[in-house]
């Protein structure tokens, strides 16, 4: 019980936090029309790429090989994410732009 | 002495600067996550959306790097090998994304949640062995970041092999009896780490062990869902990776990471359930994986199929007022859609008005479809939604169906037996004639028979979309 109090006393910004982004996360994705849903989910794809900054975080820390290897290859992964997320979504609504000017 | 203080006072005030503006930085990241999806709800600034969150994103990386510190004020170090790994994953990400079809679209999406799912995963279990064993808040929160993490990663890359092609279904009652015990033995698996009070090589191993455990219950998570349902499988381990990324924040205690992962994971799972409605079936439903695995009563099937060839297709479409393409998954295999444009077009130089009728789930995700066909120069206002389509349909000379199956299964309103049953199609069988263009008589994603094709007034014009289309487009040009 000890416990669960501390856990929660120790997080309770973050907890806050959670709590409003989730509701915050409903409201913006409700009323999205279909033909958007697909560039959408790649949008938030890329964004859960945030990943990024722990990646950096560790990378920066580390300090012997094992350590600085294991987190080149996250922040590697993680920029993936980003960087090809963000890129394949504004492809893909680049193509709605183009549609819309004719 | 009072200079010392002074230059300590500032020394202070120093790091302070650097850490506030670094938490600052932090703050207008996420507010401009929050501008990007916002902005993405609406087609005409979804573009402009997408550039704001990359730009908070870039604002979130470049910040961590020049101003974090940790508790003793280091600053990051290594920075030679953060900016090659940046690099190189930047050209290789842009690459990918840039090069891959259109068509590959959702896997590529899935490939790339993949990544950020083992990013995660590796940082929750490299933060374990950082953390002291006393703080049991953070160890709890790496030991759910490597489940969530894993679990994303390596379901996303099943999916990505099935959409690929490269990876069939296994469909066995037991499946339901492994996954179950998979999830319970790695959450045994975090109750016994959360109770040791020392790093020992058996803790260790047990951290690898629940890293296996997780890895293989993604792969046994997805295995048995069919290729129809990968869609609501992306969005929901997409959901995941943002969890997972939150999880990560917790860690760290970094706010950007938490509020853009719950975002993420909050949006992920709205779309999730937008996705299961469109389909009429339950998320649970989904992941159990029932759809197509289970023989039901098929409903009255058989009958006899009715072949047409290229030539009468072309009269029958030419001389028609009305023609409405419904376009489906195999439209997009034989990435004919540029072909359909044509088809389109030429039918419209002939006084024939042409529809094209997209079903909210029609090719492997919502609006692929869309997608596909804006990449081809189709007009925005010829694609009509399911719903606007439907009452037209009895009007309708001649539907066109290519490559698209289950979501014109008039089984889903008239059987009730059916896996499907219920799910909202378009009513192609209302029309007065149906073309439907198909490789050959195999079923549909969902594995079912399709008593559309046995109907009077449809035609089987047999072959690969492509051809077939441009056969007819050679037919009608010589009438």
């Amino acid at each position: 019980m000890d416990a669960v109090i501390q856990f929660l006393y120790t997080y309770h910004q973050e907890i806050f936090i959670v709590a409003l982004a989730t509701f915050l996360g409903f409201e913006l994705i409700s009323n999205v029309p279909s033909v958007l849903h697909t560039p959408l989910m790649s949008g938030a794809n890329a964004i859960s790429g945030v990943v990024i900054i722990g990646a950096i975080i560790f990378t920066g820390h580390a300090s012997d090989w094992l350590d600085i290897l294991v987190g080149s290859i996250a922040l590697f992964l993680a920029t993936l994410n980003v960087v090809g997320g963000f890129v394949v979504t504004d492809r893909m609504l680049e193509m709605f732009k183009k549609k819309k000017n004719k | 002495m009072i200079m010392n203080d002074i230059f300590q006072l500032q020394q202070n005030i120093a790091y302070t600067t650097a850490e506030t503006i670094l938490e600052y930085c932090y703050l207008l990241a996420a507010v401009f996550f929050v501008i990007g999806l916002k902005l993405q709800n609406k087609p005409d600034t979804a573009r402009r959306g997408n550039i704001w969150a990359g730009a908070g994103m870039f604002l979130a990386a470049i910040a961590t790097v020049l101003l974090q510190t940790d508790s003793h004020g280091n600053g990051i170090t290594n920075l030679g090998i953060i900016f090659l790994s940046i690099l190189a994953a930047s050209i290789i990400g842009w690459y990918i994304a840039r090069k891959v079809k259109m068509t590959a679209m959702p896997q590529l999406v899935s490939f790339f949640n993949a990544t950020g799912g083992a990013a995660s995963a590796i940082i929750s279990f490299m933060g374990f062995f950082e953390t002291s064993l006393q703080d049991k808040g953070t160890i709890l929160v790496s030991l759910l970041g490597i489940l969530v993490g894993s679990v994303a990663f390596s379901g996303s890359m099943i999916a990505y092999g099935k959409l690929e092609g490269k990876v069939g279904d296994i469909r066995s009652g037991l499946m339901k009896f492994v996954n179950f015990g998979l999830l319970l033995v790695s959450i045994a698996l975090i109750v016994i780490l959360m109770t040791v009070s020392q790093h020992t090589p058996l803790v260790t191993l047990l951290m690898f062990g629940l890293l296996f455990i997780s890895l293989l219950y993604g792969v046994m998570f997805v295995m048995p869902i069919g290729g129809a349902d990968m869609p609501v499988v992306i969005s929901l381990l997409n959901a995941f990776t943002g969890i997972a990324a939150a999880l990560t924040g917790f860690l760290y205690g970094n706010y950007a990471m938490i509020l853009g992962g719950i975002l993420v994971g909050s949006a992920g799972t709205i779309l999730t359930v937008v996705m299961c409605n469109a389909m009429n079936r339950s998320l649970l439903n989904v992941i159990i994986g029932a759809f197509g695995g289970s023989e039901g009563p098929q409903g009255e099937s058989g009958g006899i199929i009715k072949e047409i060839q290229a030539g009468d297709a072309a009269v029958l479409m030419s001389y028609s007022s009305t023609v409405t393409i419904v376009p489906g998954y195999g439209l997009a295999v034989s990435q004919a859609q540029h072909t359909v444009h044509e088809l389109e077009k030429l039918l419209e130089s002939k006084g024939v008005t042409v529809k094209y009728a997209i079903h909210p789930v029609a090719g492997r995700m919502p609006g692929h479809m869309n997608v596909l066909l804006a990449e081809a120069d189709v007009s925005y206002s010829k694609l009509v939604e399911m719903d606007d389509i439907n009452p037209e349909m009895e009007q309708t000379n001649v539907v066109v169906i290519i490559g698209a199956n289950d979501v014109v299964n008039p089984a889903a309103i008239n059987s009730p037996g059916s896996p499907i049953y219920g799910m909202p199609i378009i009513r192609a069988d209302l029309a007065k004639n149906v073309i439907v263009m198909k490789r050959g008589m195999g079923k549909g994603y969902a594995g079912i028979e399709n008593p559309l094709f046995y109907l009077d007034q449809t035609r089987m014009l047999f072959g690969n979309a492509k051809d077939s289309i441009q056969k007819l487009i050679a037919e009608i040009k010589s009438l």
